[in-house]
């Protein structure tokens, strides 16, 4: 390997790595404020990408229906719920969240898709289409065991990814994407040659992580989804509800997994199946931050891309396994350096 | 119901699987084998999640390094399936033994992403690995042959399939009511217990986790001989996730219900593919993974427990004998009375800044009730912790019955004889007293895995159920020894921690505020019960809040403040200490 290649590898793994980032902060602000271990955030961004690609081919995406039949799903449930404990006067602030709302963004999203827009409108648009899906999703699955073990939680989200990747297919088709790129600029660095998307996306990166952390640090909201990760009870007993901040940050994270779908979008060509690797690699990154840390989920999950761009290099059948085989290390790492009370496990 | 109505049905349900291929149809006796193939992976899991508390995403990769092992030797090198049955277990075994080496020491989510990881790992290799034909999979990979009969058919692997099924179970239930078995049920709610108990909690999990996957390996070696054609599709991570399924729903932790979830599961797949494309045409292959999925996320919304235990509990209770008497298990040696048995000397652990003991010094001689007293915060419980080793002292030395233990691990400092209780209860709710108190016997016993599974050895379990009965009668909850340690009030709770304590014969007894959360009563007949074991020369060790309990009971008092040893002597002595006064009060203003 030369250093020429060795720096195109490394290039390319950054440009990976920071897709990755994007999922894995994502993953660590879902974790440390619902305690859940979102793996369908990979399918979150893949979704994104198949939506901007069926935009760009002026259909419009099955994300609208999926919306529909979740948002209609949630309200149903959410009212039941809401009878069930006798808070009538709630009803119409769950229809306008769990109904108006969502329907009103396919409703705007298919009014704009008559006019042809540029695509970035159609940027937006997707964006807009895939971000209700997580906070939706948190309420049908997750709300009712949120007090269930960390590991109740996993398998209930190992598990909707599965139902996730079928919706995938039977929404999406089984055909593979690749959008077009959003630039055609390219620069030139050391003698290395840089694709203005691979700048695009690592700027986007730090872009984003740059306002998460505006965000956590300057905004009330941001604050009482800090707390909400720190304690739960505490929090609880300071006026935040726990519900809420768990779908604030859901919608942020599904906000940054729409982001990292649609900049991985024009790279690789993207299946509906192409979320769960894409999801756990980004996972392998957040561990590296022992899922609390979000430099370090960031700083993990460019290291994974770098990794894994090296190891496609030497043998692109088994980079998979070489990746995934590093998960283990990590974690007997991570699980070293973090204190575990015993509590935790369900008797 | 008695002992004998369960073996009757145990016996029925045999013979109507015995007769089953002579009634079913071709079809139904080929589900029927899946639905063994499956049970078998989904025994190990129940023995795995739901007893050992180990939730594993990756089982199927265990199920397909068999599978592939026995294809490689019999299809393409031409041996024996059965020399295939030996290198596929002998292969997964060891993989599962590296694996758990490496990953079980993981806490709690983290293992269970490990299991995700090395599932996913190891489910790639088959694709991708040149000699095990990629993705095409191995095909004519030949029949297992019993002598010059070849199981061909169905209706002839169907006998092996279940007569490995019906044999797992019996040594299964037979292992989970043994010495080892109890070990592995206590595994669930955490090591300290175990570990307080002299179990090396790590071993048992590692034992836990190759007996999973030799079952696992038995379902590949026959699934590969069935089908006589394997590819990696059935041992990738979503097969993983289906047979963690079958054991949730048939009720993790009940090895029966590893075989009614893979039924389950295996039929309302079949009737899914059968229905769906009725409903959706064209459209059933992704329906089905939705539906599957749907169908498990609400199962775990509102039925977590599984059928088999919610089905037991409208089943009439079998009526147990109280365990009859036995020869005595062997006892320790005790220490002479008087003799010095425990030494701290200069005893400190750290937290970061905060020094919680601080240089500590005391003795206990063989045969006194000591107490250890301080405001809140003192350190009582930390100095209780390094001693039995829950914690490791930064300094200083703790030297047990002459022998230095300050560096020791829980589980050997255990089975040297210092036996506690903790003062968050810790029991295992969902076993029954007589099981609870007979946990606290692992250190003075033997009985091994296999002994265990084949029941070689009825005379020491004979010895630890009296030893056990023994110690209920002693702490005065001889009454009901079958009924769950969960079902107790609290009170009661912490007098079975004794008892459990005392199962174990040792020389020291390590009681962490025995009386707090106690009423009156209760309290009364607990220093009853200390000072008859007193009578019986057993040192106790003793934290306690309670100033009367421990005034009235106690021989001696060191008071622990801020870390530090405040002072030490007799009861009497230490009430009008001005030191301890002004600690517990605050200084005169």
């Amino acid at each position: 390997m030369t250093s020429d290649i060795a720096a195109i590898l490394a290039i390319d793994g950054i440009a990976t790595g920071a897709v990755y980032a994007l999922v894995a902060i994502g993953t660590v602000l879902i974790f440390t404020v619902t305690r859940v271990i979102f793996i369908p955030f990979g399918d979150i961004a893949a979704f994104t990408a198949l939506t901007l690609a069926a935009l760009d081919a002026k259909r419009f995406p099955g994300t609208g229906a999926l919306v529909v039949i979740l948002a209609c799903l949630a309200t149903l449930i959410e009212i039941v719920s809401l009878l069930r404990n006798g808070e009538r006067r709630q009803l119409p602030r769950a229809l306008f969240f769990y109904l108006a709302l969502p329907l009103a963004v396919v409703g705007l999203a298919s009014l704009t898709m008559r006019a042809d827009p540029p695509l970035a409108i159609r940027l937006v648009l997707a964006l807009m289409l895939i971000t209700p899906i997580s906070p939706l999703l948190d309420r049908i699955v997750f709300r009712p065991i949120a007090d269930g073990t960390v590991l109740l939680l996993l398998t209930v989200s190992v598990a909707l990814h599965f139902a996730l990747v079928g919706l995938g297919l039977l929404f999406f088709g089984p055909e593979g994407v690749r959008t077009e790129p959003l630039t055609s600029l390219s620069t030139e660095l050391a003698g290395v040659l840089i694709s203005g998307q691979t700048m695009l996306i690592v700027i986007a990166a730090l872009v984003f992580s740059g306002l998460l952390y505006l965000f956590f640090d300057f905004t009330l909201v941001g604050k009482s989804l800090r707390a909400t990760a720190v304690n739960r009870t505490g929090s609880r007993l300071m006026g935040i509800r726990p519900a809420r901040a768990g779908t604030i940050a859901y919608l942020l994270g599904s906000l940054m997994a729409g982001v990292s779908g649609i900049l991985i979008a024009p790279v690789n060509t993207i299946f509906y199946d192409s979320g769960f690797l894409l999801g756990l690699k980004a996972f392998v990154g957040a561990i590296v931050g022992g899922m609390t840390s979000y430099p370090g989920a960031a700083i993990g999950a460019v290291g994974v891309g770098i990794l894994e761009s090296f190891a496609s290099f030497e043998s692109s059948a088994l980079k998979d396994v070489i990746v995934f085989s590093l998960l283990i290390p990590i974690l007997i790492w991570r699980s070293l350096a973090s204190l575990h009370s015993e509590e935790e496990i369900e008797e | 119901m008695t002992r004998l109505h369960v073996q009757l049905a145990a016996v029925a349900a045999i013979a109507c699987l015995a007769l089953a291929p002579f009634v079913l149809n071709p079809f139904s006796i080929t589900l029927m084998n899946y639905i063994g193939i499956y049970s078998l992976v989904a025994i190990g899991l129940a023995l795995l999640t739901g007893v050992g508390g180990i939730v594993s995403f990756g089982q199927a990769a265990f199920v397909g390094v068999a599978a592939y092992a026995t294809a490689w030797v019999s299809a393409l090198n031409g041996y024996s399936p059965w020399l295939g049955l030996v290198f596929g277990v002998a292969l997964t075994c060891g993989v599962a033994t590296v694996l758990g080496v490496v990953t079980l020491r993981l806490q709690g989510h983290f293992l269970s992403l490990s299991t995700v990881a090395w599932g996913l790992a190891i489910g790639f290799l088959f694709g991708n690995v040149e000699g095990l034909g990629r993705f095409n999979g191995i095909s004519s990979i030949p029949p297992i042959s019993i002598g010059s009969l070849a199981l061909v058919s169905s209706a002839q692997i169907y006998f092996l399939i279940w007569g490995i099924v019906v044999v797992v179970l019996f040594l299964g239930y037979n292992l989970l009511d043994s010495r080892v078995g109890r070990a592995m049920r206590a595994l669930r709610g955490g090591n300290i217990l175990v570990e307080s108990l002299g179990i090396n909690a790590f071993r048992i999990k590692l034992v836990t986790f190759v007996i999973a996957a030799f079952l696992a390996s038995l379902s590949g070696w026959l699934y590969a001989h069935m089908s006589r054609f394997i590819s990696p599709g059935p041992f990738e991570a979503g097969m993983g996730i289906e047979y963690l399924m079958m054991s949730m729903v048939g009720g993790a932790g009940s090895l029966l219900g590893g075989v009614v979830g893979a039924a389950i599961v295996t039929l309302l797949k079949n009737s899914v593919q059968d229905y769906l494309p009725l409903i959706a045409k064209g459209a059933s292959g992704q329906l089905e993974i939705v539906a599957f999925s749907a169908l498990f996320i609400l199962f775990l919304q509102w039925a977590r427990q599984g059928i088999v235990p919610f089905v037991a509990r409208y089943l009439p209770k079998i009526k147990r004998e109280r365990p009859p008497a036995a020869p005595p298990l062997p006892r320790r040696p005790q220490p002479k009375p008087g003799e010095l048995l425990l030494k701290v000397d200069g005893a400190e652990r750290r937290f970061g800044g905060l020094v919680a003991v601080n240089n500590v010094s005391f003795k206990v001689r063989s045969g006194e009730i000591l107490a250890v007293i301080g405001p809140n915060g003192a350190g009582k419980s930390t100095m209780f912790n390094c001693l039995t080793g829950a914690l490791r002292v930064n300094k200083g030395e703790i030297v047990f019955a002459g022998r230095a233990i300050s560096r020791d691990p829980q589980s050997r400092i255990a089975r040297g004889g210092i036996a506690r209780t903790f003062q968050h209860v810790k029991l295992r709710p969902r076993m029954s007293l007589l099981e609870n108190v007979m946990l606290g016997t692992y250190a003075r016993t033997s009985t091994g895995l296999f002994a265990g599974a084949f029941r070689l050895n009825q005379r020491e379990e004979a010895s630890t159920r009296h030893e056990a009965l023994k110690q209920l009668e002693r702490v005065g909850l001889g009454d009901k020894p079958f009924e769950l340690a969960g079902n107790l009030p609290l009170g009661n709770q912490r007098i079975l921690e004794i008892a459990r304590a005392l199962a174990a014969d040792p020389a020291l007894l390590v009681l962490d505020e025995p009386a707090a959360g106690l009423r009156r009563q209760e309290k009364l007949r607990l220093a009853e019960l200390l000072r008859s074991l007193r009578s019986d020369h057993l040192t106790i060790l003793i934290v306690e809040h309670d100033m009367e309990f421990v005034m009235s009971l106690v021989d001696r008092i060191v008071v622990l403040d801020f870390g530090s040893k405040l002072c030490e002597g007799a009861p009497a002595a230490i009430r009008s200490d001005e030191r301890v006064q002004e600690a517990y009060l605050g200084g005169v203003a």
